[in-house]
């Protein structure tokens, strides 16, 4: 089984986000990008699959700018046999849109026919959460989102969803859309020797109108926030002092 | 932490070699620096995941289980390590230049495909051992006398000061062959933790860097084979030399790695802390601070990063070498010193984590030749070429 896993590149988390001065998004100009950190556990459950025989090939796919080339040698470092660039847009402040992203995305699943497509479950960047889902819908896949444990047997996956009132188990058929979560797995660091292995594994380059795939955004930013500054907390002497400020706040 | 830095031209491998570093380094080592540091005990478990992620031959060939990369990459290892805990950065200094390199660049076939795999994948800790209680900068003074029998050497004396000491299976040594020839009687030894008469005194109680582990070496009738020579009898000091001006290079990336790591702690407070109503990153004289030990950092990475692309160009010069180390190092002190005077009371208390920095610090101008013997070296040398 093939197993595709579409990576993002994204602000890096540990980047204090900056709101351009016009409002318009985020100044990503000389920021630090990385992964976005749900794809990568799920290049890493994509790889332990491979190494429980579960799979045979690991392709990792990103769509965007063409420096998203550095956050597929990171994939291909960590363990991806090969990846696809599909270059997207010039601009690192240009947004892609997630029905855009599954559309290029499905195309490349009819290409490629994997069992299972193994997504974030979201963006850290933009938060949308939907790309994994418009995928399964396009192609008409089976989907299992928010994955925090996945076990697959013969052509269906029996997938732990972590949802609001706690665990909750299902199963779906293969071929599959399975977007992932925080606690599915802790991915591994790429060692030095695959980092320098990734450079010689293959990347192939393609542009979203290679795909047929019009890119342009069909939502509008209207304005762009810094979130608001947190108030100072207040230390209190005693519970009964607490249970004052509660009232004179008008929480109990 | 603090990102917002110039980018030098290192090149795409040592880019990805940095990131994974860094991000390995904030996430598994920064959370210890603090409990190494107080407890003085090194964490031996690091041994291993650094052999794993491939660290601990980054400047060894791929035939003896290394990384095949450059004295560059080296240097961004260490920089990185340092930036998230100096004394582990110094351990791993020495075990992977001070050790596996000197085996690298002056061992046998035999020497290398015998001791470089187990060091490389961190089964084994390596050090090196060259000063002694009597011998520090003036090395060529040691005592520890190897004599030759019919098919070994027998070592009797001690060395102090050895960092990894407690915990290495296998250790660069240097030994008069010849008491009397001077710095011709001296040669290099590979000698192994688990020969008899080899011990060594519990790890030293220091004032910073605790947690690399320096201890004594006890050296009583230890019998080391022909085999175990490193180089030729006679020739250590050209070994010990060659090898320190490549230590000197990569030891430098723990002075670049302090500053980073400074800068790290001391930028949020600047926006955080707040006097007089604002944040005290508003006002001017601690900015001047920032700026001075930004414009230190960058200044001393440019020079250290360039003297290491001369290393693996192979036309390092030992004024050089001396050079870049004497600046990060003596720079990371300065830096230290700011960071504390910049948190104030914060940074004064015993856990502060400039605090750790600032005594780390300090070894950079003693340890690897002390800034005196440095800079007496770079007058030598440019004073030799004019003379």
């Amino acid at each position: 089984m093939k197993v595709l896993v579409p990576v993002k590149r994204v602000i890096d988390y540990n980047v204090k986000v900056r709101v351009k001065a016009d409002g318009s998004g985020v100044d990503l100009a000389n920021v630090k990008m990385s992964m976005n950190p749900f794809d990568e556990i799920a290049v890493e459950e994509a790889i332990r699959l491979k190494e429980a025989g579960k799979a045979e090939e690991i392709i990792a796919v990103s769509i965007g700018v063409k420096q998203s080339q550095e956050t597929l040698r990171t994939a291909l470092a960590m363990g991806a046999d090969r990846a696809i660039l599909v270059v997207a847009a010039d601009d690192v402040h240009q947004d892609i849109e997630p029905l855009a992203v599954a559309k290029i995305l499905a195309k490349v699943v009819e290409e490629e026919q994997p069992g299972l497509v193994l997504c974030g479950k979201q963006a850290i960047d933009n938060d949308m959460n939907a790309t994994g889902q418009m995928l399964s819908a396009l192609m008409g896949w089976s989907q299992a989102t928010f994955a925090s444990k996945l076990e697959i047997e013969g052509d269906s996956a029996k997938v732990t969803r972590e949802v609001d009132g706690g665990l909750q188990t299902i199963e779906v058929k293969m071929p599959a859309v399975v977007t992932v979560d925080l606690r599915l797995n802790e991915p591994r660091y790429a060692s030095l020797p695959n980092i320098m292995k990734a450079k010689k594994k293959p990347l192939d380059e393609k542009t979203a109108a290679d795909y047929g795939v019009d890119v342009t955004p069909r939502l509008e930013i209207v304005k762009t926030d810094e979130p608001a500054a947190r108030e100072a907390g207040e230390i209190v002497g005693s519970v009964d002092e607490l249970v004052a400020k509660l009232k004179e706040a008008g929480a109990v | 932490m603090f990102n917002a830095v110039m980018s030098f031209d290192l090149g795409e491998d040592v880019n990805a070699l940095r990131e994974m570093v860094h991000r390995w380094a904030q996430e598994r080592i920064k959370p210890m620096a603090a409990e190494i540091d107080s407890t003085n005990a090194f964490p031996n478990e690091l041994w291993k995941e650094m052999g794993d992620l491939g660290l601990l031959g980054i400047t060894t060939p791929e035939e003896y289980g290394g990384s095949g990369m450059s004295y560059l990459a080296h240097v961004i290892a260490v920089e990185e390590i340092a930036r998230a805990s100096a004394s582990v950065s110094l351990s791993y200094g020495a075990h992977s230049n001070l050790c596996v390199n000197q085996i690298k660049l002056n061992g046998s076939e035999e020497q290398k495909r015998q001791y470089l795999p187990g060091l490389i994948s961190g089964e084994h800790v390596g050090a090196l051992a060259m000063s002694e209680p009597g011998a520090g900068s003036d090395v060529v003074s040691m005592k520890l006398r190897a004599e030759k029998r019919n098919d070994h050497y027998r070592l009797n004396g001690n060395k102090y000061w050895i960092t990894n000491g407690p915990d290495a299976d296998t250790l660069v040594v240097y030994a008069k062959t010849d008491p009397d020839a001077g710095s011709k009687g001296i040669t290099a030894f590979i000698v192994e933790k688990s020969m008899k008469g080899f011990s060594t005194s519990p790890h030293f109680d220091k004032l910073g860097m605790r947690g690399s582990n320096t201890a004594e070496l006890i050296f009583d009738d230890v019998e080391v084979p022909f085999d175990n020579v490193l180089g030729e009898e006679g020739k250590g000091v050209r070994v010990l030399m060659s090898g320190l001006d490549y230590e000197r290079v990569v030891l430098a990336g723990i002075g670049t790695g302090i500053m980073a790591a400074c800068l790290d702690e001391i930028m949020p407070y600047m926006a955080e802390r707040k006097q007089f109503g604002q944040p005290i990153g508003n006002f001017q004289l601690m900015q001047g601070k920032i700026a001075d030990i930004y414009t230190k950092m960058n200044s001393a990475r440019a020079y250290v990063y360039e003297v290491a692309k001369s290393c693996d160009r192979g036309t390092v010069t030992r004024q050089d070498a001396a050079a870049c180390c004497l600046y990060a190092s003596e720079e990371a002190m300065v830096v230290a010193h700011q960071a504390v005077q910049a948190m104030g009371g914060a940074g004064f208390l015993a856990d502060a984590p400039v605090a750790r920095i600032f005594r780390d610090a300090k070894l950079m101008e003693i340890g690897a030749g002390t800034s005196e013997i440095r800079r007496m070296l770079i007058g030598r040398e440019l004073m030799g070429a004019m003379l």
